[in-house]
């Protein structure tokens, strides 16, 4: 079975653009700060990180479910005169997608440098499992379909298409449970990491069942944080602190059909990876083999694992082998979320784990090993214990594969500059 | 306009969503219809403007035998919404209609969600939940929400031959 993807847009765009500064705030449960404090202060930390003054930020972009705060005010306070800035609707996977609206925008001459961010309390106020306001919400037209069979949370929407893969192809909870595993010991190598803890595959099994095949540590953490990533054209990224991040493609909100309602176009454990595949290998001019650490997104362990197998690094099927095979645990051939992600490190709707990829790309990830009399971290690559290494070795291609649901996803693929 | 109070929540369809308001019109009269488009005749589910196959804006509201079998599922064990964690676990099922499976492509259906419900509509209790999973084969009955409004709900098909064990998560949490 082939997909329909016309994936012969011109590629004139592989690798001209680049991300030149990140940053974030804490992550945290409980900021006691507004979205517009917290979206300040992650966009300030971006500028400082690439050494880049206000005059010279001209375009801004944020994603929201409502639970924001607009670019204008995120602008102001930071002294930034904007030539272009939008603030759309989004969860999951508009991260990847509004960086390459960036270069879009960059591309159309309406503005030089854009800072994209997403600001949320994900815990203290709009809360991102479903409970609280959102549960509350009066329920009308297309919903009366789904939500009065207490169908609300992204866990209960997506648990069958989850459940059907295990149906499909044998796949065991003991394997997806080691998506946690392996993402719990690189958090463990992480200080802005939630939680640090390394947990092992019977604690998640032991851990309290939220709806099946989902258990309390399949799914992710609710947390209050802001961050921003800062995109511009690759002529002008050297002229900043840091080694640039180049952009070698992007893939933005690629759908199966029929996602007004995603499980009536089977098979539903297929993923709109099935889909990204044809648009971002030939776009970035690389296949699987070439990628040295993966972002797949981990909403929940089993999310990780369908975009993994539907991208095409294992065989449709077989995720559940390359999830529990320490493929992708620091130090195998190709370690995903080393950040911790979303199951452990924070919640961000997909920013942190492009974030970690460019620090990974610089050589410069924030773990524990010791600094040298210049600040510049000294990595031992030793990864077995608790508070040690999370320094990729020879990190040169990364990809990230943002996720907003079983139909609809978003890609970007990255090289060292 | 159809609304109505449904275990806490407040359900209503604008009288100007004309798809939905005879959709779940039809369901309240206990009578489950579905759009054939007038021009390729395929049903359509949900309910919507125009056919997803051929674009084609006419359609006749015709009637569809509630009968399929589980596509797939999510067993509910920590509620969200106040009213359902008596019930809990709940079953959130998908059922593949037996009209128009496979069509048109291998891996389509019209695929209906629904709680597993007992004959007479209440929420499964647990002895029931552990009969039903995969394969299952489920007939349509409907709960009453108020005058114009009734959801489609599955109950076990009495009637049925049902598969010797249907597939369920290999995991049993309190018991079910």
């Amino acid at each position: 079975m082939t997909s329909d993807v016309d994936a012969t847009a011109p590629k004139y765009l592989r690798d001209k653009y680049a991300i030149i500064g990140v940053g974030e705030t804490t992550y945290t449960r409980g900021s006691n700060l507004t979205t517009r404090a917290l979206g300040t202060w992650a966009v300030k930390n971006a500028m400082e990180d690439a050494g880049i003054p206000a005059s010279e930020v001209d375009g801004m972009m944020s994603y929201s479910n409502n639970d924001s705060t607009p670019s204008p005010m995120i602008a102001g306070d930071l002294g930034i005169r904007l030539n272009f800035y939008m603030d759309v609707y989004g969860g999951g996977s508009s991260s990847e997608a509004l960086i390459g609206l960036a270069i879009g925008a960059i591309e159309a001459g309406m503005c030089k440098t854009v800072v994209v961010f997403r600001s949320m309390n994900g815990y203290s106020q709009v809360r991102i499992g479903g409970t609280g306001v959102r549960a509350a919400a009066p329920i009308g037209g297309d919903a009366v379909h789904t939500a009065p069979y207490g169908w609300l949370s992204a866990g209960q929407n997506f648990s069958p298409s989850f459940m059907r893969h295990m149906y499909d192809y044998g796949t065991t909870p003991e394997q997806v449970a080691m998506v946690k595993v392996i993402h719990s010991e690189h958090a463990s190598n992480n200080p802005k990491a939630y939680y640090k803890q390394r947990l092992t595959v019977d604690d998640v099994l032991n851990s309290r069942m939220i709806v099946k095949p989902l258990h309390l540590l399949d799914c992710c953490v609710e947390t209050d944080n802001a961050t921003a990533i800062i995109v511009t054209r690759a002529e002008r990224a050297y002229d900043y602190r840091n080694t640039p991040a180049r952009i070698l493609a992007v893939a933005g909100r690629v759908c199966k059909p029929r996602i007004d309602m995603h499980f009536q176009h089977g098979p539903i454990s297929t993923v709109a990876g099935y889909y990204i595949k044809d648009i971002i290998w030939p776009n970035a001019g690389v296949g699987p083999e070439d990628i040295d650490l993966t972002g797949a997104y981990d909403a929940f362990t089993f999310t990780t694992m369908l975009q993994l197998e539907d991208y095409g690094f294992c065989k449709k099927g077989e995720g559940g082998d390359y999830v529990s095979s320490g493929i992708m645990r620091l130090g195998g051939e190709r370690p995903n979320n080393t950040s911790g992600g979303h199951l452990c490190e924070g919640y961000t709707h997909g920013m942190n784990m492009i974030i970690e990829n460019v620090r990974q790309l610089r050589g410069e990830v924030d773990c524990y090993c010791p600094t040298d009399n210049r600040g510049r971290r000294q990595h031992t690559y030793d990864y077995s214990e608790e508070g040690g290494c999370r320094q990729v070795r020879d990190a040169n291609i990364s990809m990230n594969l943002g996720w907003a649901m079983p139909g609809t996803g978003s890609s970007l693929v990255m090289r060292k500059g | 306009m159809p609304q109505g109070e449904y275990r806490g929540m407040n359900l209503s369809i604008l009288d100007i969503d004309h798809e939905n308001v005879a959709y779940f019109g039809h369901c309240a009269e206990h009578d489950f219809h579905l759009q054939a488009c007038t021009d390729c005749g395929l049903l359509r589910y949900p309910p919507g403007t125009a056919c997803p196959w051929c674009q084609n804006r006419e359609f006749e509201w015709t009637p569809v035998e509630g009968k399929g079998a589980v596509h797939s599922y999510g067993e509910v064990h920590q509620a969200i919404q106040t009213q359902f964690r008596e019930h809990a676990p709940y079953m959130i099922l998908i059922v593949d209609l037996d009209t128009q499976k496979g069509e048109p492509s291998e891996h389509e259906a019209l695929r209906v969600a629904g709680n597993l419900v007992t004959p007479d509509g209440e929420l499964a209790p647990p002895e029931l939940v552990k009969q039903v999973g995969i394969g299952s084969r489920m007939r349509m009955v409907f709960a009453d929400v108020s005058d114009g409004l009734a959801l489609p709900m599955w109950t076990l098909d009495e009637d049925a031959e049902q598969p010797e064990k249907p597939w369920r998560y290999p995991q049993e949490y309190n018991g079910v």
